[in-house]
């Protein structure tokens, strides 16, 4: 009879515990975070891209990753898909005739695939050692191969697909677009930005970029518009409040007839929102953009982990409530007691 | 309290250590080396069908998230016999313990094949690089200190065959602290091991996708860890052809059928009140495999469902098996199969890789031997000797 009512004493103290802690723990939901007010981002615009992959290979060279191939001669960088080499590509859609530039049926369409830079990025949550960081200021997502383990949770977190890894090296490293950041102290912004030839990737301050999208979103399809190219930036603007000085560029806008957009700015609120955002003439996900919530997976992740292990207070009480249960249960583990009872030693 | 007392106290089995089991087991670790080999030399895509579409494979899912799940035997009996103070569960606690610090044990040594920038490891421990935030940190952190842990609720079993009685009697004193710990570690980082699926966000199917997976895997782990029991009970007492302690396995089995009860109606209720069970209705492969890990989980409350059945070895044996292969599903299925990041990408593991794996468990299997054989771990059999 004591072990059952040691048994039920057991149960009572442990629910108890439990209880008391859930109860004085406050549920401190991890919010989603937003933007930075001065992140810096691209503006890509899908009815505007000719799909001559300057920034692809601008890219490459500003990165100094090698060429890959996916032809037989194996002359040209034809990378299919981001990698570990490859931080941006051009990718097709194709539907029936393809006759009409940025038509759903019958028609084609380009899609860039590259880092969104996410105002809460699921990489950043899930590396254990702060390999993958988001800079407070500018936002910008950097990876830095001298911290990484190489887990390879980062690549799994993105909803994007977008850390990839080296699987062909011994010393593998994660590979990924950090918006040039290398070149910001040299006053350059984003190579795939500087390089295009009609604006379709466009460089600036997320803020200024989400105007400039939805000004084009209320363009009248057909109506000719001015078109900047480059780097976004209100009237002389030199600096970025992060010390970046940048360099002087002439105005490269240009009058073309607007395309047709539907109505949504890709990243203006995915994720709790990204610093990439995207315009299209073919609704997203045919273009290989996912659906996501405003809520950001990692702000779901943090939560259950605060929730849990905040403080430690949880993990210590049920420690404490534990230790006291066993001191009173863990009497004599002793296999050999039986000679210890014999010369009179148990203890009970 | 004293109940354990009247049970047989340790002793090790004795006979030959080369055997047929033996020598198999060696070889599959010497072919898991010379995979390990060119792995470290060329780089995991040498010898993994890795991609950046399953950048997680059998590696990190079955050596490690569904070995650390087998390796709960001695979480879950430890759990029974000291704070729920059934003393009478003593003889079972040693076996689970050792079948436990192998698993856990070689999984921490497996993660290491599987960094891919394996010399920068320690950063995960480092303040500075460590990032509290991520649920790998806290399922890195827990499974090694309960590694360290288990070490020691193991050592008296060493104490005792080198005739160490002051150290044993030292760690005696401290082993309820132990206990306490060794249970407290487990829970945190077997329901993290769930939780590493949260920040995957929509890639993850609906049906294992959810803000409870970290209790889901939990329970799941305390089931697995009386599955296992009653798996390796029937397997050593056929194997060394000992007598079965069913008076010890008919009660521990209904408890597990407890726990699993209420691991079932978390998990459909979970699936009932976010709208998900729908997903299990679509006609497609990762459906299906919802539907295998459901039956595995619910099959034993068929077998040993009566007193009576839970009283036959064949059927505790059945029990035990489909309680693990459901634990396999489980987190095959969250981790893998219900893992989608976009077309184009799949994912098998090749046949080196498969190598490894099984490399790692005949190395589990050798050395739970070797240390039955020589060490003081299963009960004295009285009957044979």
């Amino acid at each position: 009879m004591a072990t059952r009512r040691d048994f039920l004493k057991g149960v009572l103290a442990s629910s108890a515990a439990a209880t008391a802690i859930s109860v004085s723990v406050p549920v401190a939901a991890r919010e989603t975070r937003s933007r930075p007010p001065e992140a810096l981002g691209l503006l890509y615009d899908a009815n505007l891209c000719v799909g001559c992959k300057a920034c692809v290979a601008a890219c490459k060279t500003a990165n100094e990753n090698p060429p890959e191939f996916s032809t037989e001669d194996r002359l040209w960088d034809t990378p299919l898909d981001t990698s570990g080499y490859t931080f941006n590509i051009i990718k097709m859609y194709r539907n029936g005739t393809m006759e009409q530039k940025d038509a759903e049926i019958n028609g084609y369409a380009f899609m860039k695939t590259s880092c969104m830079h996410c105002a809460d990025p699921s990489c950043v949550s899930a590396c254990p050692v702060s390999a993958m960081t988001k800079n407070p200021v500018t936002g910008v997502v950097g990876y830095d191969a001298s911290i990484c383990i190489g887990c390879r949770y980062c690549v799994a977190a993105c909803p994007f697909g977008i850390p990839k890894y080296q699987y062909d090296q011994p010393a593998g490293k994660i590979g990924k677009c950090e918006l040039c950041r290398h070149r910001h102290k040299d006053g350059k912004y984003s190579a795939c930005a500087e390089v295009c030839p009609t604006g379709a990737t466009l460089f600036g301050r997320t803020e200024d970029l989400l105007v400039e999208a939805k000004r084009r979103l209320a363009l009248k399809p057909g109506e000719p518009a001015k078109f900047p190219r480059g780097h976004l930036r209100a009237a002389n603007l030199k600096s970025a409040p992060n010390g970046i000085q940048w360099k002087d560029e002439a105005d490269q806008s240009y009058e073309t007839p607007a395309g047709k957009y539907i109505q949504h700015v890709y990243g203006e609120k995915e994720y709790g929102g990204t610093q990439v955002l995207k315009l299209s003439g073919v609704p997203f996900v045919k273009v290989g953009m996912p659906d996501l919530p405003p809520e950001a997976a990692a702000s779901h992740s943090e939560t259950i982990q605060t929730m849990l292990y905040g403080g430690l207070a949880l993990p210590l009480a049920a420690l404490g409530a534990l230790t006291y249960v066993a001191k009173r249960n863990v009497v004599a583990d002793d296999s050999d007691e039986n000679a210890d009872n014999a010369k009179g030693g148990h203890h009970d | 309290m004293t109940k354990q007392a009247v049970h047989a106290a340790p002793s090790p089995v004795g006979g030959v250590l080369t055997n047929t089991a033996t020598m198999v087991c060696g070889f599959l670790v010497l072919v898991m080396l010379a995979v390990l080999v060119v792995r470290f030399f060329g780089g995991l895509g040498a010898v993994t069908n890795l991609n950046d579409g399953y950048p997680w494979g059998i590696w990190v899912v079955v050596d490690v998230v569904i070995g650390s799940a087998f390796a709960c035997g001695g979480f879950s009996v430890a759990m029974l016999v000291y704070i729920f103070n059934k003393g009478e569960y003593h003889p079972l606690i040693r076996p689970a313990l050792l079948a436990s610090l192998f698993g856990y044990t070689l999984a921490g040594v497996g993660v290491i094949f599987d960094l891919g920038r394996w010399w920068n490891f320690w950063h995960i421990f480092w303040p500075g690089y460590a990032n509290p935030t991520s649920v790998m940190f806290e399922v890195a952190v827990c499974i090694s200190a309960y590694i360290v842990v288990m070490w020691l609720e193991f050592s008296p079993v060493f104490f005792e065959k080198l005739g160490m009685k002051d150290a044993k009697k030292k760690l005696n004193r401290v082993l309820f602290f132990l206990v306490a710990l060794g249970t407290v570690l487990p829970m945190m980082h077997q329901s993290s091991l769930g939780t590493l699926i949260v920040v995957m966000g929509v890639q993850i199917n609906p049906l294992w996708q959810t803000q409870v997976i970290p209790l889901l895997f939990l329970l799941s782990a305390v089931i697995i860890g009386y599955g296992v029991v009653l798996f390796e009970a029937c397997v050593t007492s056929s194997a060394y052809r000992r007598s079965i302690e069913l008076h010890l396995l008919e009660p521990m089995a209904k408890i597990m059928l407890g726990v699993l009860s209420v691991f079932l109606v978390v998990r459909f209720g979970d699936l009932l009140i976010r709208g998900a069970l729908r997903h299990a209705f679509s006609l497609n492969f990762t459906a299906f495999a919802f539907w295998v890990e459901i039956a595995c989980f619910v099959a034993p409350l068929w077998i040993i469902g009566s007193e009576a059945a839970r009283r036959m070895p064949a059927r505790l044996f059945l029990s035990g098996v489909a309680i693990m292969l459901g634990g396999i599903f489980m987190r095959l299925n969250a981790f893998l199969i219900g893992y989608q990041t976009g077309d184009g990408f799949n994912y098998f593991p090749a046949f080196p890789e498969l190598m490894v794996t099984v490399g790692m468990f005949a190395l589990e299997v050798l050395g739970y031997i070797i240390i039955t054989r020589r060490f003081p771990v299963l009960p004295r059999e009285e009957a044979t000797h």
